[in-house]
């Protein structure tokens, strides 16, 4: 195997590993704010306890985010050399800024929240936790703003060094707009920032922040209603459980059902910005009107007797016009919607496109050129079809929980499909983790064959000082660690859930500086078994 | 002063943050395993357990910095350094969930191996800063497009092995007196044993790597000549710190040794900055392809762009971080939320 491919598995291994964590932190930490408002607001004991038992899993999770977050802080510049060269003026500043923004606010404040219990008074505790959540979106939104940068690069341009200032700084001349860079540039030629704001707020931006902070609050959510549905369905800590599930279940409907408008949006941003991509997720081989929407099938590549691809072959189940519809966006009209043009991937890139990067090409020739400018599309109709079904699915079972608990069905666990569907829950935790997982590969694979869309391409990043062995090497050593780090976080969280929150009247004694003034001075709180949340 | 020059100086002053900070709690790890006794591992582990991570972000921020100002030192440095990084990450990975993990489970053998993995991964982690330090000054065959041209083995010389057993000695040293600050009573007094070891040999590699620096580096005579009198006030400065701490510690104001500590590590990098200046990444044996504040600098507009946002951001950062240690101050008591 060569570099490109072992840096890209190792890239792909490392990040998709990193980002089981940083969502569920996110996700925990907006359910830690709200439990901590409900206990500022109700003073009621329940939710102080909440608000530690998720800290504990809560804390758990950020340690490994942060501890594989490192390794991608380091891989740009071990493996893409050459891309942080090309691109660091630009892909850097967001990168840092995530630093100086993001994570220091989160990891100073997690000292206070993690240990600060009896440090500090109940509301600089609840500022802690503000801020640590407001600290995880931030890092949320400026590396997403930095990876939309490389799906829609805007707000910059490319400079060539024709020379040296007598202080060593390069003479860069301008090149036009539409340059298309050669092989040999690469060492000449790199991208800077016309606007900074432009830059940041790429034609993708907005959507993918959106759409990337709801998926972790599904991850955190759901987290939440999984072990909290287990806890029922053992009838072990029935208070906390039901109290906790009701926060999951309220967050995870609220979340499904605002992704559902995220994804339209987004979707319909990709068909504008990158219809190449909308074209392979979707499996789309013709230019057409009245596009179909695929629901659930299959994609393979089409080949001639040499074994070049032509073009793909798809089977799937699906919905007549519905594409060009979502696309057009006008639902309350959808015959004229439907009449809107979807580009198939037989008619992209255009030939002028490929003509531009192969000059003189016949149209015979631009036929086999042009499926090299394609992602692996039976992989990503995959990722993208399954990311759907999942949020779909996230949709059903949130709305249906919802709805049982407003009937109080959720709670007897004496009726046989109630149990299953608590079951159901259990398992849920693991649906917006591999939807997101799946979400990112169809991203970052639809991106494909271009690091930098349609300017530099993926092959031409890495590190030119670095050999295959190298990648090899460190790759399994990855491998090793983080399975083992996985199995270690399994077996951890399955203690503490073993273990579970204090169920005994323990829980109604508050840290010393949580108590209220009167009651200072070593004396507990009076017990207010009574005091029950609402149902 | 140019940007290129803030930039040379705000990147410096992000890793000096890093040594100063991630330096006590490496140091720490590296004395875990001399204590035999569960409970006090346990306080050396909750000594660090509220500051750690944030520590650790220093040194992520001073990279995505370098990124950011200097892409192609932050390139080359990178790729060039492959074999040493990737066991770097490997040693803050375990030693940061080591951290996490180590006090979840009460048998033996879970602990001990955490412990292991805490001390090794500590040790390794300062070994190989040190080492990357040493390199950069020392210098790593690079061609005209600063791509590194060597391997592992050019990385692996006496001086740069020297500065990394420096850098052992001295976040050693740091983590003691760190730990002599959070700890009380018998604890304490054993720790304060440790500083009639620890001190000295940080002392010794200090004095051996600052002349091997001075008659060894022959690029940076340049600059050692031009500068020689701000440079003479700095040693002069540096020596006087670390003549200070074991006075303070003798005198039984630990506090006050740590502020030392801290501050002849200040200086150290200052005395780095100063004599690689403007250099950022030597070249040897062509020094015309060293890497410097100007040929590996973003443009002007990002640079500018660049201090602004750190210019807002930093001050916010050192205010928080100065409440969250003092919200923490005083000695470790263990609680049901500690490691």
């Amino acid at each position: 195997m060569d570099v490109e491919i072992l840096s890209r598995i190792q890239f792909a291994f490392t990040i998709a590993f990193h980002y089981i964590y940083p969502p569920l932190s996110i996700g925990l930490g907006v359910m830690l704010v709200l439990m901590q408002a409900f206990w500022l607001k109700t003073r009621n004991p329940l939710y102080h306890n909440m608000a530690r038992y998720w800290t504990r899993v809560f804390g758990l999770t950020f340690a490994i985010g942060v501890a594989t977050g490192i390794v991608m802080e380091f891989e740009f510049g071990t493996n893409w050399a050459t891309y942080s060269r090309f691109v660091g003026s630009v892909f850097g500043g967001p990168l840092a800024i995530e630093g100086i923004y993001a994570f220091f606010l989160e990891s100073g404040f997690l000292a206070i929240l993690l240990f600060g219990w009896d440090k500090v008074g109940p509301k600089t505790h609840f500022f802690a936790t503000c801020m640590v959540a407001l600290g995880a979106h931030f890092s949320a939104i400026w590396i997403i703003v930095a990876n939309s940068w490389m799906q829609t690069p805007a707000g910059f341009h490319l400079v060539r060094e024709v020379g040296k200032n007598p202080d060593g700084s390069p003479i860069e001349v301008p090149l036009d707009p539409g340059y298309i860079l050669k092989q040999e540039d690469l060492d000449h030629v790199r991208a800077v920032v016309d606007s900074f704001w432009e830059m940041v707020l790429n034609p993708s931006t907005l959507d993918r922040i959106t759409h990337t902070v709801i998926g972790c609050w599904l991850a955190g959510a759901f987290l939440v209603v999984s072990i909290s549905a287990f806890y029922l369905l053992k009838q072990r800590h029935l208070q906390f459980a039901k109290t906790s599930l009701k926060f999951g279940l309220a967050v995870g409907c609220f979340a499904s059902l605002l992704q559902l408008v995220s994804a339209d949006s987004t979707a319909r941003g990709v068909g504008d910005n990158q219809p190449i991509k909308l074209a392979a997720i979707e499996g789309l081989a013709d230019t057409t009107t009245e596009a179909p929407l695929g629901i659930v099938g299959w994609v393979s590549w089409d080949k001639d007797a040499d074994g070049n691809i032509i073009g793909i072959k798809e089977n799937s189940f699906k919905i007549k016009g519905l594409l060009s519809i979502l696309m057009d966006g006008d639902f309350l009209h959808p015959v004229e919607a439907s009449k809107t043009v979807v580009q198939g991937l037989n008619d992209l890139p255009s030939d002028e496109f490929i003509l531009a990067r192969h000059p003189g090409a016949t149209p015979e020739e631009i036929k086999l050129i042009r499926p090299e400018y394609w992602p692996n599309v039976p992989v990503v109709f995959q990722t993208y079809h399954l990311m759907i079904a999942l949020g779909m699915g996230l949709i059903g079972i949130s709305v249906l929980g919802c709805i049982l608990w407003k009937t109080g069905h959720l709670w007897r666990t004496d009726i046989k499909w109630v149990r299953w569907f608590l079951i159901v829950l259990v398992l849920s935790v693991l649906m917006p983790q591999i939807a997101n997982q799946a979400g990112w590969f169809t991203a970052e694979m639809g991106r494909q064959p271009w690091i930098v869309y349609e300017i530099l391409k993926t092959s031409e990043g890495l590190s030119k000082a670095v050999i295959a062995g190298q990648v090899l090497s460190s790759l399994i050593m990855f491998a090793f660690i983080y399975v083992l780090l996985f199995m270690v976080f399994i077996y951890t969280l399955t203690k503490k859930i073993q273990h579970g929150p204090k169920d005994d009247e323990s829980i109604n004694i508050l840290p010393e500086k949580w108590r209220p003034m009167a009651l200072k001075g070593g004396r507990q709180t009076a017990p207010t078994t009574n005091d029950q949340p609402n149902d | 002063m140019d940007y290129n020059t803030i930039w040379f100086i705000l990147v410096g002053v992000l890793f000096t943050g890093y040594v100063m900070l991630d330096g006590f709690d490496l140091g720490v790890g590296i004395l875990h395993l001399f204590e035999k006794d569960d409970t006090n591992r346990r306080i050396h582990l909750n000594a660090i357990g509220p500051v750690w991570d944030g520590n650790e972000v220093w040194l992520v921020t001073g990279g995505g910095a370098l990124f950011a100002a200097f892409p192609e030192v932050y390139a080359t440095a990178f790729s060039g350094f492959y074999d040493a990084f990737m066991l770097l990450l490997c040693a803050l990975i375990f030693r940061a969930v080591a951290i996490e993990f180590r006090s979840k489970e009460k048998w033996p053998l879970w602990r001990k191996s955490w412990d292991i993995a805490f001390a090794f991964g500590s040790f390794l982690s300062a070994f190989l800063i040190g080492v990357a330090m040493g390199n950069i000054t020392w210098g790593i065959p690079l061609n005209e497009h600063h791509e590194f041209t060597g391997n592992f083995l050019t990385l692996i010389h006496p001086y740069s092995l020297f500065l990394g057993i420096t850098t052992v000695a001295l976040f050693a040293m740091h983590g003691n007196i760190y730990l002599i600050l959070k700890t009380e009573g018998e604890l304490q007094a054993k720790l304060r044993r440790w500083i009639k070891v620890t001190i000295p040999i940080y002392v010794v590699c200090f004095l051996i790597f600052n002349f091997w620096t001075m008659y060894k580096c022959t690029h940076i005579e340049d600059s050692l000549r031009d500068h020689m009198v701000e440079l003479s006030i700095l040693f002069l400065l540096t020596v006087m710190a670390v003549g200070a701490i074991p006075r303070e510690v003798h005198k039984g104001r630990e506090f006050r040794a740590f502020l030392f500590s801290c501050l002849q590590m200040a200086f150290l990098m200052a005395l780095f900055g100063l004599s690689v200046f403007p250099n950022m990444i030597f070249s040897t044996p062509n020094v015309e392809n060293s890497l410097t504040i100007y040929n590996g600098a973003s443009p002007q507009n990002t640079l500018q762009f660049m201090f602004v946002v750190a210019m807002i951001g930093v001050p916010i950062v050192l205010t928080y971080t100065a409440c969250v240690y003092y919200i923490f101050r005083g000695k470790v008591k263990l609680t049901e939320e500690s490691y």
